[in-house]
């Protein structure tokens, strides 16, 4: 089979892998811009203009490693991106189940319903979740912004697990049953390995949508639970604009996505589709 | 068919008590403000619809709005075509998937303001890479005070970003046809414009349909990178009504208006996504779709 599609673009084969080529370029100068920017000094930034460093250093990343101002931040990303991911799962793991497996009253609307949640605009929540986890005592804390994130995790976790759950047969579930095995002895021991590929990229999108945003957790801390992001930006205005270590510390955040995005790469289109490719 | 079982409301709980918390009562407390007025003090009376009338007629609101439907239409003429492109160009075996597959999706994964931050320093005339390339080209470039370098350095960028997603959602679309439709079209000698257009095209439509709404979506409600990268200017330029609503809640704190432009935002946003959900519960209806229904 592959013979014959190969022979079927087969004559324009030789120059198809430029478009690729060229979009991948396009993709990494910024990358590439910013990594040598995080090698160089303050002053080889501003004063030579220069593809790669003159004088390598890494001073840029010692003083983000060295001062807790620093890398706290990081730690706090990455406590309530946990956070969010474990407690979205949780909860919608039974909520797909539920979607994929039975009709009940409501369910078409309910769906629809959690889909609105993902596509909410976070400003127009900005202020009421402020003044909500005021009001119980939460800002600050990470709880407050994996709970918020929930906002749009939690449906994108319904929607995905649900995707995947529907492709695996109905049939299993009922020999299960026949065979003695009662629903949560079921879920865990037949079903969830069944889907595991599926619950691996939801809890991917779910860590990376938390990942990435910035607008409602900048809002719901202070200090204690600042998250990276945040703490880059207030570096920006203040300080007198430290080029090197904002390069360096922006690096540092593109790593965790490189290294999860290599476990789910044949999985993540079917992510993005909500599971429904 | 799937059995008619209420008793899967319990597994549906826990997600509606979450989501309840972190969606309901926020709106209620946006509806409650939007027809609210306050001198402070927390003494509130009631003013009815007077402020939604007041930012429905605002020349701010408006002009927001425009700027807001103006990107995405940009955006998405941009980044489909582009999208597809590349897709249909990607090897489809080898390790060369894995390599572009990782590196495409890289930019998915950079925290938003980072992203506004490389394109930030990226533009920037003075040590920028792009901003000082144009410039010894000869170009009259810079994004902090000409109005069409600003939506130009943004365009670029959200293609920069979000193009990937496209290219991922269409290529898992084309590795889906099965080869049997290329040997068909091979005997049938077709060209490559109708393999395209009555074949892969077709097969696309679903994902299609996905990443058009998402890319509408995301970037109508677009936030941080054009308000690290530009705040917003020059003047009021790139006020998008994220932005504007931010503004208008944080920085000045009318509560009122803001909290009725929320609902018309967010109204706006419901009834896309009423059409999106439309759209794919029809298509999943379809017995040719990949999926199906009936299992």
């Amino acid at each position: 089979m592959s013979i014959l599609l190969n022979n079927h673009v087969g004559q324009r084969r030789s120059k198809r892998w430029i478009v690729p080529l060229v979009y991948i370029v396009f993709l990494m100068l910024p990358l590439y811009w910013l990594l040598m920017m995080s090698f160089k000094t303050n002053q080889e930034i501003l004063s030579t203009f220069s593809l790669w460093p003159r004088e390598f250093t890494l001073q840029n990343y010692i003083t983000i490693l060295s001062d807790s101002s620093w890398y706290s931040g990081y730690i706090n990303s990455l406590i309530y991106v946990v956070m969010n991911t474990v407690i979205s799962l949780a909860v919608a793991l039974p909520a797909a189940y539920a979607f994929s497996r039975y009709r009940f009253l409501g369910d078409k609307h309910l769906f629809f319903w959690l889909l609105t949640n993902r596509m909410a605009p976070p400003a127009v929540f900005v202020l009421p979740f402020f003044q909500l986890y005021s009001a119980f005592g939460l800002i600050d804390t990470h709880i407050a912004v994996a709970l918020a994130h929930c906002l749009f995790n939690v449906p994108l976790a319904v929607w995905i697990l649900e995707g995947f759950m529907s492709s695996v047969p109905r049939e299993i579930d009922e020999t299960a049953y026949i065979d003695g095995y009662s629903f949560p002895r079921f879920f865990t021991k037949i079903f969830t390995p069944l889907i595991a590929p599926g619950i691996g990229v939801a809890a991917f999108f779910c860590f990376m949508f938390s990942w990435v945003e910035l607008l409602i957790a900048r809002t719901l801390t202070v200090t204690d639970a600042k998250p990276i992001s945040a703490i880059m930006t207030r570096t920006v205005s203040a300080s007198g604009l430290d080029w090197g270590v904002l390069a360096a510390a922006g690096m540092l955040t593109v790593i965790p996505g490189a290294l999860v995005i290599y476990f789910v790469r044949n999985h993540i289109a079917k992510g993005f589709a909500l599971g429904r490719v | 068919m799937k059995s008619w079982n209420n008793k899967a409301w319990f597994l549906v709980l826990p997600v509606l008590l979450l989501v309840a918390f972190s969606a309901i009562i926020p709106l209620m407390t946006v509806v409650n403000y939007s027809v609210q007025d306050s001198f402070g003090n927390n003494e509130f009376y009631w003013v009815g619809l007077e402020w939604f009338k007041e930012v429905l007629e605002s020349e701010r609101f408006h002009n927001a709005l425009m700027r807001n439907l103006l990107f995405s239409a940009i955006i998405l003429l941009i980044e489909i075509p582009l999208g597809i492109a590349v897709a249909l160009a990607m090897p489809r075996r080898g390790w060369g998937v894995s390599v572009c597959l990782v590196l495409m999706a890289l930019p998915l994964l950079i925290p938003w303001n980072v992203v506004g931050t490389i394109w930030q320093v990226f533009a920037r005339v003075d040590i920028g890479l792009l901003g000082y390339s144009l410039t010894q080209l000869g170009f009259d470039y810079n994004y902090t005070q000409d109005v069409v370098d600003a939506w130009v350095t943004l365009v670029i960028m959200d293609v920069w970003h979000w193009t990937s997603l496209v290219v991922l959602l269409c290529y898992s679309g084309l590795v889906s046809i099965p080869q049997a439709y290329y040997q068909a079209a091979r005997i049938d000698g077709a060209s490559r414009w109708a393999v395209f257009r009555y074949i892969q095209l077709p097969k696309m439509r679903r994902v299609l349909v996905i990443a058009v709404l998402l890319r509408f979506m995301d970037s109508f409600m677009i936030y941080t990178e054009p308000f690290v990268v530009t705040g917003g200017g020059p003047g009021n330029s790139t006020t998008f009504l994220s932005i504007d609503l931010v503004q208008m809640a944080i920085g000045q704190f009318d509560l009122g208006p803001a909290a009725a432009m929320s609902l018309i935002y967010f109204l706006i946003i419901l009834v896309v996504s009423w059409v999106f959900y439309t759209v794919m519960t029809q298509q999943d209806a379809e017995p040719s779709s990949g999926r199906g229904q009936s299992s």
